[in-house]
């Protein structure tokens, strides 16, 4: 046990998750390096707050969210969830222990097109987790399931059916109904939305928004589409090359970002006003490769700011103002 | 006064499948001014992508057109042979897809693809083509060009392909360039540089384009003029400024209010309640209708047709007057 400050339910320290390469040789493989999926991050998240995970395709957010929840096992690092050592509990094989906490903290994938058996009827998947958990009288799982079913805006016939006969949108909701069926207080949401039509979009935003008033949910986030992460965050976190370079409340960081990496990616964003010229910053080349990455700012190849210092050392995250994190050396500055 | 480059009238592009005829594309109009770039807006499956695929003819099987005429340069492209539509192909209109990994061949070589292209339109010999592929790389900004493009596709990430598909298509600098959704699967930061790159393209070639896409926020940075699909029909066609300052076709309206805003604190986002119509039994009427706040009864059973609400904006409703006038008020209100 941990004594965690007033109201954070989730804390994360150091977390560290390295996926080693191997090359073949002549008899046997040998390791070259490893993949700095997600390197050294930490952060708090509030009671019924959201955090937002936000940055590129490869920066590390579902790196980050499966080793808080354990489904991929950690390099080094600690997470308390209420209190509980997360990774000592799983470690430990016991199992009374493992599925109470795994009732508590609940995933949505990114993919309802996958994420559902399709050999299942839409009743078996949302009570799947009843059979697993059994902390509800069997009697009562049709009842719940239903209950679940309205919940997500879908209809009694629907449980019925099987996920190919559903939509995107509404299969996303089946999803939903499935990771809520344990009444979890946390759950990660693995961009819930990217796979959706615009109009369907908005329905399952509102809906996350709604579940979260209704039961005082804990969100993470995670999405590539800083647009939703304004509509939907408290607290955003920006992730490049598997480090968090940017953590601050949603406004101030959209207002007032302060890495030059996130200058970018919310310039880069195009704004629904035709006429309106935004000053787009254009990032010159690409993320580079997280696989042995440099021991100074990862940043630096595509910095404009950067000043001699950035090749030498490695910034650290650092709190410039209230709240508000930033991990490079010129973050106290107003940069234009 | 700009010319108009390509028209499209009635077009219908259906589906023979087993389970029934899909009306994919049933009866658009629109029409792709000289020089400018036209937003091409809706949502999976309403239609933009089979547009694009029918006015270069290359609608795959079961698909066929049944209906309608589309002028390039005041020809019909529906009475050209296939012969003459293999010299219009790439040369004259040129195509972007949407997915860059899956639209370059795996086996060749950037070089090989980029020469077939050229070579297949223009008089060259391999030494020239190369070197006006390597041009060409150069100008999509690919870096040491000259190396590069020996390389295979899955040596390149994704932003780099489609700037690679880029150079394809530009490779006979077409008069006309669809791009059906050529930043989808790409990063925010990456899509920030093909936007400004295609921009530079679009004025150095001197192109018109049609920018298929559902990103808005893509739509007001780029195009000109908007065309706003649903279901296999337009809803509505007018300037940039018009689609979102005054739209009033309410599919337009509410797909406006439903996307978050980068710019604005958190909300809720006004919902368009129900799914997208399955298009081999679509809602008879308005296509729209079921989904639609202001529907009556005559919407279920008079289909539309695009009527003019101003000077160079359509909209394809038949309560559009008193919609107008409602939002008007609204948009009073709120201000």
């Amino acid at each position: 046990m941990k004594e965690l400050p007033k109201n954070v339910v989730l804390e994360v320290e150091h977390l560290k998750k390295l996926f080693p390469v191997f090359e073949k040789g002549i008899l046997f493989s040998h390791q070259t390096g490893s993949i700095h999926a997600c390197d050294n991050v930490s952060f708090k998240v509030e009671k019924g707050k959201t955090l937002g995970l936000v940055g590129e395709s490869g920066s590390g957010k579902t790196t980050l969210a499966k080793t808080i929840l354990y489904l991929f096992h950690p390099t080094s690092g600690q997470v308390f969830f209420e209190g509980i050592d997360v990774f000592k509990t799983f470690r430990s094989k016991n199992k009374q222990d493992i599925l109470s906490l795994r009732r508590k903290m609940q995933y949505i994938f990114q993919d309802p097109y996958s994420s559902l058996n399709p050999r299942m009827t839409v009743a078996d998947i949302i009570m799947e987790p009843y059979q697993i958990h059994r902390h509800i009288p069997k009697k009562e799982w049709p009842i719940r399931m239903y209950e679940l079913l309205r919940l997500v805006g879908l209809e009694d016939y629907h449980s019925e059916r099987y996920p190919h006969e559903f939509s995107g949108g509404q299969r996303q909701r089946v999803c939903i109904a499935r990771a809520l069926a344990v009444e979890p207080e946390f759950l990660i949401a693995d961009e819930p939305v990217s796979s959706l039509d615009v109009s369907i979009r908005a329905q399952i935003l509102n809906l996350l928004g709604d579940l979260q008033s209704k039961f005082n949910l804990t969100y993470i986030y995670i999405s590539h589409d800083l647009s939703t992460v304004r509509h939907i965050c408290d607290e955003v976190a920006v992730m490049y090359l598997g480090r968090i370079v940017e953590l601050a409340e949603v406004n101030e960081l959209f207002e007032s970002p302060r890495h030059p990496y996130t200058k970018a990616l919310i310039s880069a964003v195009p704004t629904s006003k035709p006429g309106q010229k935004s000053n787009r910053i254009i990032l010159p080349g690409e993320v580079p490769s997280p696989i042995n990455p440099p021991l100074y700012c990862r940043f630096y190849p595509r910095c404009k700011y950067h000043i001699p210092i950035c090749k030498k050392k490695d910034p650290k995250l650092e709190e410039i103002l209230n709240k508000h994190y930033v991990s490079c050396f010129r973050g106290k500055e107003k940069l234009d | 006064m700009p010319r108009t480059i390509l028209k499209i009238e009635n077009l219908k592009t259906y589906f023979n499948t087993w389970a029934g005829v899909v009306q994919a594309v049933d009866g658009v109009s629109l029409e792709v001014k000289k020089g400018e770039t036209l937003g091409l807006v809706g949502e999976s499956g309403s239609g933009k992508t089979v547009t694009s695929l029918s006015v270069l003819r290359i609608v795959p099987r079961p698909g066929k057109i049944i209906d309608g005429r589309i002028m390039f340069k005041d020809e019909d492209l529906l009475r050209k042979t296939e012969k003459e539509m293999q010299k219009i192909r790439g040369a004259q209109i040129a195509l972007i897809f949407q997915d860059p990994s899956t639209s370059l061949n795996p086996i060749f070589s950037i070089e090989s693809q980029l020469i077939e292209v050229i070579q297949q339109h223009q008089k060259l010999n391999k030494e020239e083509a190369k070197e006006k592929a390597e041009i060409l790389l150069d100008i999509v900004g690919i870096p040491d060009a000259k190396l590069r493009i020996k390389d295979f596709p899955h040596q390149f990430s994704g932003g780099m392909k489609q700037r690679v598909a880029i150079a394809r298509a530009l490779s006979c600098e077409p008069s006309l360039l669809f791009a059906d959704e050529p930043t989808t699967n790409l990063d925010v930061t990456i899509q920030a540089q093909i936007l400004d790159l295609m921009r530079d393209l679009k004025s150095k070639f001197d192109m018109s384009m049609v920018l298929i896409t559902h990103n808005m926020g893509i739509v007001a940075e780029m195009a000109d003029r908007v065309t706003v699909m649903y279901a296999g029909r337009v809803c509505e066609t007018s300037s940039v400024n018009d689609i979102f300052l005054h739209a009033t076709h309410p599919y337009t309206v509410a797909l406006m209010r439903a996307i978050p805003q980068i710019g604005t604190e958190k909300q809720k986002l006004q919902v368009i309640p129900g799914n997208i119509p399955n298009l081999i039994n679509p809602p008879s009427g308005c296509r729209f209708h079921p989904r639609c706040k202001y529907a009556k009864s005559i919407c279920k059973m008079k289909v539309p047709e695009l009527e003019k609400v101003e000077k160079g904006h359509l909209t394809a409703c038949l309560r559009w007057d008193e919609i107008k006038k409602t939002l008007l008020k609204e948009r009073e209100r709120a201000a």
